[in-house]
């Protein structure tokens, strides 16, 4: 009986040791984390100074429609007749009919404000985040459209699927303070 | 939201566009021919335009200068702002927390305490309500082992602190508890728990060596994050397409296989895949209290001997036969020596494995490629090609970042061979090691808490 007694205490310090060492090891682990934690939460984000317009935004997204839309920094726009980021290059007219239109959804609303000034209006319903607007007003325009992850819709995955697949890396972490790098208002730093 | 408060020098210009003509001659001259120069080329024809704006970008860009400036409107048009809907508040965030710790109380009280495992089914449902289908199972415990390891290894990451405690308190509880999280906590875990109809038992040998697939699952998902390279936990999640309703194709595929799977092998993942699972159980072992089958003393009717559907109950051992066999005593002294073995092996392994490994990060892949395979440079195609060739990043560089990563997987594949060699040592090992038992007891390490066996138990307290 004392025999199995003495069993027992050992099992139950040896139990009781390993138990405080991962305790222990746990604790390390934290207090590791604890020197470099932050409060603030992460959210993804594109860089729209990196972004390349490949055109993986809408494919790559685990959420269909993809959460990356297209967004106007009203501020950039030149509120042209002739959009580059509207109209086709090839465009018979300039017109709104469908032929003529570079979005493969038609989601961006054109309304006449002015001779010779038009407003461009993004409908995010409609949007896709394929970013052919993009390379156009990019390429021909002032860069005033362009892609950011809009956070209402994004589910904030743990990884990013678009960022592993970005060819320019242009999609990080974000703190969620600064949840947005919406041009004009955010500038790049050189 | 959007405030305009930031706007870069190089766009004053416009900025100082909005002040009334009168204040700014010189600037609104400026518009104004450029208005002129712009209106004329777009009465033209558009191809002069295009020209005009390869013209332009050729300086206008590295001055950051806008091409077309903002006209000034006479109609009284105010512009609109772009609409930035805010992300989840993170006081919400800090709310998931306290929603975590509630439920792993309550699967503790529940499965310790009051024994019930009805109990323990509706906590599980709760679960998978809110942190499944709710929360789309992102924030999770399993997943959070990754940020964990890049915080350590990537000096420009810091986790947040709701991760840490998400990470933290599963196996806080573990230690002290055993594994509660599992049975009440975790919304992967309650889908597949849902699903069981039928469950097998699976013979010993078939569980064991299944059982070290979370290992490998873990040493694989450490040396992929801590090189920066993927997250396959959450890549490979089953069941997050589920929890979301979306996902591609492939991944509903294997969630619907892993429930389907599930009615007959209970758990598949939690057993045979989860790498979070390795953690909580290396806690359970010395887990301080634990759930019981019996609330007072075994009576050995052997009525739960069948209840588990995981095979993690263990019988008492027949102490007859293993004196009988005598082989325990020179079996382990054998396993014992052979572990080195086994690390070396996997250590062995692993050096081999480093380059095939290291081939899933972008920037290794990318620069084998370019090596490999020269004329891929002419590939329009390949977007990856494309954007690094316009990037303006010379070979050279990308070679040495891939090479940098390389070594990191050199080391790290090695590293992770050894604790794997080490493993299936002790896993071995342990299959000799004789511990005498009297009673139907809980395996520590495998049971999941789910108080399914108390149900059979008719001791009454």
């Amino acid at each position: 009986m004392e025999k199995k007694n003495k069993a027992q205490s050992r099992r139950k310090f040896i139990r009781n040791g390993a138990r405080l060492s991962l305790l222990l090891s746990l604790g390390a682990v934290s207090a590791a984390a604890l020197r470099k934690v932050t409060t603030d939460g992460y959210v993804w984000q594109i860089d729209p100074f990196k972004c390349t317009q490949c055109g993986r935004c809408a494919t790559e997204c685990v959420m269909t429609p993809s959460a990356v839309k297209c967004i106007h920094a009203f501020d950039l726009c030149g509120y042209c007749d002739l959009c580059g980021g509207y109209l086709k290059p090839d465009a018979n007219a300039r017109s709104t009919a469908a032929e003529n239109q570079l979005c493969p959804t038609a989601a961006i609303e054109r309304k006449f404000i002015e001779e010779p000034y038009f407003e461009y209006h993004i409908n995010e319903d409609l949007c896709i985040g394929c970013a052919k607007c993009v390379k156009g007003c990019t390429s021909f325009g002032n860069g005033s459209l362009h892609l950011q992850i809009m956070h209402h819709l994004c589910v904030n995955c743990n990884e990013c699927s678009i960022a592993r697949v970005c060819p320019s890396d242009a999609i990080s972490r974000v703190q969620a303070s600064e949840a947005y790098k919406v041009k004009g208002s955010w500038t790049n730093p050189t | 939201m959007n405030q305009k408060t930031n706007i870069e020098s190089s766009y004053k210009l416009q900025a100082n566009s909005h002040k009334p003509l009168v204040n700014s001659n010189l600037l609104s001259k400026m518009n104004t021919e450029n208005w002129d120069c712009k209106l004329a080329v777009m009465k033209y024809a558009k191809f002069v335009l295009f020209t005009f704006a390869f013209f332009l970008s050729t300086f206008a860009l590295s001055a950051q200068q806008q091409r077309f400036p903002k006209p000034e409107f006479d109609s009284g048009y105010t512009q609109p702002s772009p609409v930035t809907p805010e992300p989840r508040a993170l006081a919400l965030e800090y709310f998931d927390v306290l929603v975590l710790l509630l439920v792993l109380s309550a699967a503790t009280y529940l499965a310790l305490k009051s024994r019930s495992r009805q109990g323990i089914l509706w906590l599980s449902i709760f679960t998978l309500a809110y942190f499944g289908f709710y929360r789309n199972g992102c924030i999770c415990s399993i997943g959070s082992i990754q940020n964990m390891v890049l915080s350590f290894f990537d000096p420009g990451y810091s986790v947040s602190i709701t991760t840490l405690l998400f990470f933290l308190l599963p196996l806080l509880f573990a230690l002290f508890f055993g594994r509660v999280f599992c049975a009440g906590a975790c919304p992967l875990g309650a889908i597949q728990d849902l699903v069981i109809m039928k469950p097998i038992s699976l013979p010993k040998w078939l569980n064991k060596t299944l059982g070290l697939i979370p290992y490998i699952y873990l040493a694989l998902a450490v040396l992929f994050a801590a090189t920066g390279t993927d997250f396959i936990i959450c890549r490979y999640d089953p069941f997050v397409g589920i929890f979301r309703m979306d996902a591609k194709f492939h991944m509903i595929v294997l969630g619907v296989a892993f429930l389907l799977m599930g009615m007959f092998v209970a758990r598949p993942y939690c057993r045979f895949l989860c790498p979070y699972g390795v953690l909580l159980s290396w806690m359970s072992r010395f887990s301080k209290w634990h759930l019981a089958i019996t609330p007072s003393k075994c009576i050995q009717c052997k009525l739960c001997t069948t209840s588990c559907p995981f095979d993690a109950i263990d019988f008492p051992t027949n102490e007859k036969e293993v004196v009988k066999s005598g082989l325990g005593p020179k079996r382990f002294v054998t396993y014992a020596l052979i572990i080195p073995l086994w690390v070396a092996l996997g250590v062995f392994v692993g050096n081999r494995s480093h380059t095939f490994l290291s081939k899933a990060n972008p920037t290794v892949y990318l620069a084998e490629l370019m090596i490999s395979k020269p004329e891929i440079k002419d590939d329009l195609d390949n977007i990856d090609v494309q954007t690094f060739r316009a990037s303006g990043e010379s070979m050279d560089e990308l070679v040495l970042e891939a090479e940098a990563i390389r070594d990191k997987f050199y080391t790290g594949s090695m590293i992770a061979g050894g604790f794997l060699g080490l493993v299936i040592g002790m896993t071995l090992l342990n299959t000799v090691v004789f511990r005498k038992r009297q009673d139907y007891e809980p395996h520590k390490g495998n049971c999941l808490s789910c108080a399914r066996c108390v149900d059979y138990c008719p001791v009454e307290k």
